[in-house]
């Protein structure tokens, strides 16, 4: 019906309007086409474009810490799925690992928590320890199955007396490495202050002497040698966060 | 005065929808080539050149930016489509003998697209095709970044590293469709100017 009616309207048009029409398809077409281009290079590089970039990536983190179930568990494994050997990964090459001192090594902790006294590994050894076999994902895309034992971190955070309604948590790494994290996932019952993989203390490839697991984290987001924890509400950002990739990054 | 009729043959929200998916698709391949890049799955990289993003942060933020323009244009195309009929009237029926015998056709240049208005079986083959595979690239997407808040929607692909090879296969999917399509649109130039203006001239 209303073809029909559209029909004869058009029929009745000037050629000054089939111009119009004419120049009207050449515009579209042309903006297509440009879009198109545009997209794949220019573009890609003026400020305005990386603003809306970014902004995204927020606008992901916000959707990501909605979805994010607090009591949502990440798959376990049974040993016999480990990955042998688990891959190293990191900003810098396998013989650039760091070396760190476990015998005058401290873990310091600052901003909003209590009791905020260094910890020596012996100390955190002592404290009661789960283990998990879990998934690693890197950014990358590859995966790796794993084992890593330690201290459960909401434990850990509720042990110093850290402000659990702030917002983030920080790591400063001995390697040069930040990262930081929601406290939704901080309290999460499979994030582990790792001192152990493969049921040996954490090998120095693996971030000795501790390095925070999360199995609903994407691997980049699980700082290795950690040096210091800190909890606060401003935004900390992190290493490879403030170049570009997702801060939220869950799984 | 010869009286020729133009018949709406592709309704607005069809072009637009298509035009907006043109775009949105050519964004999600070039940034995920870069991202496969990173940690090729076979033994073979895109050229960087074909890639979008400059390096994995940026294609990555490309990617997860562009999925929003995919998801929701195609939600709309999909709504519309069963809503107002138009996947019904267009794509359906559709058998495997009609499908066959139009591309086998096609393949001897013998097809004829006389009536624009009308999908021939291969078309509709095509286009449901394609339907099918960007809502599959959009699930093991989905399944990927979120294996474990998503894992119902995982398991069923075989966990995160089945959703990944999912992913992949179901872009090649996309990637060939799309060719196949841009070669017809060659072959058959006049379809080109409809998806603009959505109307054919046709003699009363």
């Amino acid at each position: 019906m209303s073809n029909k009616m559209g029909g004869s309207f058009l029929a009745h048009r000037t050629p000054q309007v089939a111009n119009l029409e004419r120049r009207l398809f050449l515009k579209r077409g042309l903006s297509v086409g440009a879009l198109a281009l545009l997209a794949g290079c220019e573009l890609t590089d003026a400020e305005s474009v990386q603003k809306v970039l970014w902004a995204m990536s927020g606008w992901n983190d916000r959707v990501q810490d909605w979805l994010f179930d607090p009591s949502r568990l990440a798959p376990e494994f049974p040993e016999s799925r480990i990955t042998r050997p688990f891959p190293f990964n990191g900003y810098y090459s396998e013989s650039e690992v760091r070396v760190i001192d476990g015998t005058d090594y401290k873990l310091e902790l600052g901003g909003m928590i209590r009791d905020a006294k260094p910890w020596r590994l012996p100390e955190l050894y002592a404290l009661p320890q789960v283990s998990q076999v879990t998934r690693h994902i890197c950014v990358e895309g590859w995966s790796a199955i794993g084992k890593w034992s330690g201290v459960r971190f909401s434990d850990f955070l509720q042990r110093v007396g850290a402000d659990t309604t702030a917002k983030y948590v920080g790591f400063q790494c001995a390697d040069d490495y930040s990262t930081s994290i929601d406290m939704a996932t901080a309290l999460h019952p499979q994030t582990l202050l790792a001192l152990r993989f493969a049921d040996e203390i954490l090998p120095p490839k693996y971030g000795f002497p501790m390095k925070l697991r999360m199995p609903t984290k994407l691997g980049f987001k699980n700082p290795k040698h950690i040096a210091a924890i800190f909890v606060t509400n401003e935004y900390p950002g992190g290493y490879w966060e403030d170049k570009g990739y997702n801060w939220f990054s869950g799984s | 005065m010869a009286a020729d009729i133009k018949e709406l043959v592709h309704p607005l929200v069809v072009r637009v929808t298509h035009w907006i998916n043109v775009v949105a698709v050519l964004l999600m391949i070039a940034s995920g080539w870069r991202i496969y890049n990173a940690d090729p799955i076979f033994d073979f990289s895109f050229p960087d050149e074909l890639t979008l993003g400059g390096w994995l942060a940026g294609a990555l933020q490309w990617h997860f930016a562009a999925m929003w323009l995919l998801v929701l244009n195609g939600l709309v195309y999909v709504c519309y489509g069963i809503l107002s009929g138009h996947f019904r009237r267009k794509l359906l029926p559709i058998s495997p003998v009609a499908v066959l015998r139009d591309v086998r056709d096609a393949l001897r240049g013998r097809l004829a697209h006389d009536d624009l208005s009308v999908y021939n079986a291969a078309q509709r083959a095509a286009y449901l095709a394609l339907i099918v595979a960007l809502v599959v690239m959009v699930l093991s997407g989905l399944a990927i970044w979120k294996p474990v808040q998503l894992y119902w929607l995982a398991m069923p692909m075989g966990d995160y590293e089945g959703a990944r090879l999912l992913h992949f296969f179901a872009m090649v999917a996309v990637v060939l469709i799309v060719i196949v399509h841009v070669i017809m649109v060659m072959l058959v130039p006049r379809t080109f100017p409809t998806m603009f203006t959505g109307r054919i001239r046709r003699a009363s």
